[in-house]
Formats: C-alpha cells, structure tokens, sequence
C-alpha cells in the first residue's frame, strides 16, 4: 500500500511541472512585451522600464520561470498589480465563496441523482426509466449559465421564492447562507447530477443482477433492503470515484455561474483581472484551482486503492 | 484446389461490398440517436448557411422604435435593445458558433491525430509528448482558455486558438490509445518485415484503423467547443462584442432580462439544441462504428 501511495504521488510531479510551465507561459503568449500590454498604450517607456524592473520582465526567460516557481512551491504567488495585496491574499478573499457554491452544487446534484438513478435502475425500461434518462441526456447539455438565468427569471424575479442575486457569507447564518446558494448550486449542479444518475443507474444494474441480490430476495427482505442496504452499498464504489474526480470541475464551473448571480468568487476576480490585464492573478487563480483538481483526482485514487484492493495490483 | 476465375472473385466481392452496405443502413436506420442527431445537426447548419439569404432583415440594420419588440409576425424571435432583428442575430451567430465549433473540431483532431500516432509509434517522443498532454489536461479547460484569451485578446481566431490548446491533448490520448494496440497488430510487425519504411506504415496502416475513435471523439469536442465558445463570450472573454455568436447574444440579453427574456432565451436553446445534436450524433456514432461497444452499453444500460 505504501509503494502504491508513493508511486502515485511521483507521478504527479512530472504533471506538476509541465503544468507550472503552461501556466507561467500564459503571459509570454500577450502580443509585445508583457508590461506594455499590462500597462497599455498610454503608458511611458519610463513606466514600462519600472515594471519591468519590479516583475523582472527583463530577466532571461528561464530566470523567470525559476523565481516564479521557486516562490508559488513556498507558496508565494507573487503582488497584484492593480489591487494593493498578494496574489495569495486575494485569492484566499474569494476561494471561500467559490468553494461554497462548488459544495453546494455538488450536494443538490448527489440528492437528486442518486435516488433518480436507483429509480431508473429499479424500473429499467419503465417509463419512469425513460423520463429519467432522457432528462439527463437533455441535462448534459444545457450549459450552465443558460439555466441559470433561467432559474434566476423564473424563480428568483417571477416567483419571488428564492434572492435572484448577491452573496450572503456563512458569517451571517447558514440558513441565509444557503439561500442565496440554491439557484447558482442547481445551475451549476444539473450537469453533474446527469452525469451522476448515468453512473448510479449503470452501477446498479450491474449489482442488481448479481446473486447475491437473489439471496436476499429470497430470503423474504423488504424491497428497500434489498435496494439500499445490499445493492446501493456494492455500487456505491464507482459512483464515489465519479463524484470525487468531477469535484474539480464543478469549482470550475463555478467561475462561470458566479458572473451571473454576482457572487464576489474567484470568477469575479479572475474576470476583474483580466479586463485590468493583471497576469499575476490571472495565473494565480489557475495554478490554485488546478492544484485543488489534481490534489482531488489524487485523493480519490488514492482512496479508491485502499477501499479495492484489486486496484493497487492492477497498477504495479 | 479449385481454381477461382477473377470474374467470380469480382462478383463475390461485390456481393460482400453490397451486404456490408446494407447492413450499415440496417444499423444507421436502428438507430433513432443517431437519425435525430444528424437530422437536427443538418438543420442547424442549413440555418447557418442558408439563413442570411431567406432573412428579410440585415444584421446591423438598428432601428430605435424597434427596441425590444416581443417575438411576433414580423420579427419571429423579437428584437434586441437596438431594435435589431433577433432571429437574424441568431443566424449569423450560429455561422460564428458552429463555425468555432467546427474548426476546433477539425483543428484538434488533426494535432491529435499526428500527436497520438506519433506517441504510440516512436517511444521516446511518448515520454515527452504525453507528460505535456498530462499537463494540459490537468488544468480545467475552461480556465485555461480564459487565461489564454486574456493573454492572446478578443478575437474569433484567438478562441479558435485557445480551444484548440484545450482539446487537443484529450484527442492525442485516444488517438494514441488506439494506436498502440493497432501498433502491436501482426500485420504491422509483417509490414516491417517486408520493409516498409515508418513513414509507409504510419499514414497507410495506422491512421486508417484510428479513424472511427477519432471520429466520434471530434463530434464531442465539436460539442464542448460550442458550449466553450459560448461560455467564454458570455463572460466577455471570447469574441469581441460586436460579432454575433450564441455567447455573445446571450451575454447581451444577461444585461437586458427583466426587460426582454427572447434575448437570452432562444441563443440559449439554439446551444442547447445543437449541443444535444451533437451528443446524439457522437453517441450514435460511437455504438455503429464499434459494435463491442454498442453491446457493452446495451449490458450496462438495459439489462434484464
């Protein structure tokens, strides 16, 4: 087990790098020189030489790359250029909103998916069953920003039931916390929740067949039994790993729903950020989000390997 | 053993070319995803090309009094806050859309295609090539192709650019995936055999057994593009604001939806109804040309 965790935490490291390598080159692909594009036209050449000598611009290139990645390992991304704090500092102002709303959503989607795909499982070739994959067909590709400007029209401006926008910090109580968590968390949850459905109802297709289900069938248990405690348990296991390694995608998601429910997340900074050209930010938000991706998609295998065994020898 | 003249051989042959025929059609015709995928995806770019020489309206003709006008008789889908025509915006935006959609498409595969192949046949490019895929792949899509509009500026061959940076490795891996067990085929260890040089084997024997995967993989990046595309532009990091794409409609009507919901709604369902073509295509795709796959789903999906 140990060797396994090792060996999966060094291949890692080679992605690491060339991730690292992406990310720092992000500013190298402007048009021109990086601070007159970060300053603009209006800027003098005595402005541009300044930053060049704050940023070192000017530096060789593989300089650069080595200060930068020599400080984001000590965990030091570097100074705004426009706002009067760190990069780190800034991020860690507006990771809780995001991180928020990505829980939220993955929440609506586990509740609604789970008990959708043991229905449709269940009652395969039922009417039911159709209705149920169709809508997650049809759910994987509504984007999320459309339905959620739908949900903010109908349920938030029509209906009145739900704020359409703004953002209330967990500070102020859970309850108006959540509130305004709800219309962004279903938007941005629909698509993982058909994707979820899809992997609940395969899964338990394939456990519904297996004998062990005829056992307790046979032994006179209840239907609900038999259904939760004997088959969802045995196919839980690869509906867990779906749900951990699309985690990160929701945080990404994330990004694109905040814009439209005005939540203050990383995707308002990182939309402020680039309308002031402010790179250092920029590559900030995707190194930290692209670490939590692949820290997530390390724990889930790592998790996976010790709940099946089967999995640590098929990789050796 | 009984000599075979060429004139049976011919004949026999083409019976088997006429049998195979007919059973693709079978299957084509089995398949109800497919048929409506590609009817809806047809429509959708008849729409595109077509469109601007049945609308009556012109793309930018603005015409104050016009503003916000509901959908009616004259202006199908409405108007926007210029008063210009909303289906005529939606026609140009789907040449802009699914053109994105398409070139990435078409873009990617063939990097892909070289990357993958080339990966699987030469093992020290493998190392190099795959650990950037890796890389690429590791960091969210979507945020990369926002860093890299905000480094590369608006424009609709900056996304084209951006997106095709994002796609490509996922197709390298298939491709490469593919590759690797056509590479350890026997007839390709016979083709080295009688010579054949690296270049021969590759592009004559190789590229054609990936075709089929590389095919539906493009149909979903044909997808993702739109959906990319799309989301890029409504949040004001893909094509510039005075070209009509979906995203860029709909970022539009985000600003004016108390107001005018047609505005953001029917963008919104156009990217809905071609993404879904396009899924349908791909999956249908996916279950014709490999039809192991098509009874693995069938187990997974329907069994009894």
């Amino acid at each position: 087990m140990f060797a396994y965790i090792i060996k999966r935490l060094l291949s890692a490291i080679p992605v690491l790098i060339i991730v690292s390598i992406a990310i720092f080159s992000i500013i190298h692909l402007t048009p021109g020189k990086p601070a007159a594009t970060i300053l603009g036209m209006e800027a003098s050449q005595e402005e541009i030489d300044a930053l060049n000598q704050e940023m070192g611009y000017n530096l060789p290139i593989y300089e650069q790359y080595w200060n930068w990645v020599s400080h984001a390992v000590r965990g030091d991304l570097g100074d705004s250029i426009f706002m009067r704090q760190t990069v780190g500092e800034a991020i860690a102002g507006h990771i809780g909103p995001t991180l928020s709303l990505a829980l939220v959503a993955q929440i609506i989607a586990i509740l609604m998916a789970i008990p959708f795909g043991i229905i449709a499982a269940y009652k395969r070739g039922s009417l039911a069953d159709v209705t149920l994959s169709g809508i997650a067909l049809a759910g994987m590709a509504v984007p999320s920003f459309m339905l959620g400007l739908i949900l903010m029209l109908v349920v938030g401006v029509e209906l009145r039931w739900l704020p359409n926008s703004g953002y209330q910090p967990l500070s102020s109580g859970l309850t108006e916390h959540l509130k305004y968590l709800i219309l962004p968390g279903i938007s941005l949850g629909m698509i993982q929740a058909a994707l979820i459905t899809r992997m609940t109802r395969s899964s338990m297709l394939e456990v519904l067949s297996l004998n062990f289900i005829k056992t307790a069938r046979s032994k006179g248990l209840r239907e609900t039994t038999v259904l939760l405690k004997h088959a969802f348990r045995n196919a839980f296991l690869p509906i867990l790993t779906v749900i951990g390694q699309t985690f990160g995608t929701l945080i990404t998601g994330a990004v694109v729903v905040e814009t439209i429910f005005t939540i203050p997340g990383l995707g308002q900074l990182i939309l402020n950020s680039i309308d002031r050209r402010d790179f250092p930010v920029i590559q900030g938000i995707v190194l930290v989000v692209t670490l939590i991706y692949v820290g997530l998609n390390l724990l889930v295998d790592l998790l996976y390997g010790i709940i099946d065994p089967r999995v640590r020898l098929d990789r050796k | 053993m009984a000599a075979i003249n060429s004139e049976e051989i011919n004949q026999l042959s083409k019976r088997l070319r006429q049998e195979q025929r007919s059973l693709l059609l079978r299957r084509v015709r089995s398949s109800y995803g497919l048929l409506i995928g590609g009817v809806l995806l047809l429509f959708i770019i008849a729409l595109a090309l077509l469109g601007p020489l049945l609308s009556p309206y012109n793309l930018t003709g603005m015409t104050v009094i016009n503003r916000f006008l509901a959908p009616s008789g004259t202006h199908w889908l409405g108007t926007d806050e210029f008063g210009r025509d909303l289906l005529t915006r939606i026609i140009y935006g789907a040449q802009v859309s699914m053109g994105v959609g398409l070139a990435v498409a078409l873009i990617s595969s063939a990097l892909g295609l070289v990357i993958g192949i080339y990966s699987a046949y030469y093992k020290a490019l493998d190392h190099i090539l795959m650990r950037i895929c890796d890389g690429l792949i590791a960091i969210p899509g979507i945020l990369l192709a926002i860093a890299l509009m905000a480094a590369l500026g608006a424009s609709v061959w900056n996304v084209i650019i951006a997106l095709t940076i994002v796609f490509t490795p996922g197709i390298a891996r298939v491709v490469r995936s593919t590759a690797l067990v056509v590479r350890e085929q026997t007839y390709i260890e016979a083709m080295h055999a009688q010579g054949a040089s690296d270049t021969r084997i590759i592009w004559r024997h190789i590229v054609p057994n990936t075709l089929s995967p590389l095919l539906v993989q493009a149909t979903f990046v044909f997808a993702e593009a739109i959906i990319s595309e799309a989301a890029l532009s409504f949040l004001g990091a893909g094509v510039p604001v005075d070209v009509p794409s979906w995203g860029s409609i709909l970022q539009a009507g985000k600003l004016v939806i108390y107001k005018a919901w047609w505005v953001a709604v029917f963008p919104g369902i156009m990217i809905i109804l071609s993404v879904l073509s396009l899924n349908l295509l791909g999956d249908g795709l996916r279950d014709l040309l490999d039809p192991r796959v098509k009874q693995k789903v069938k187990r997974l999906w329907s069994r009894k």
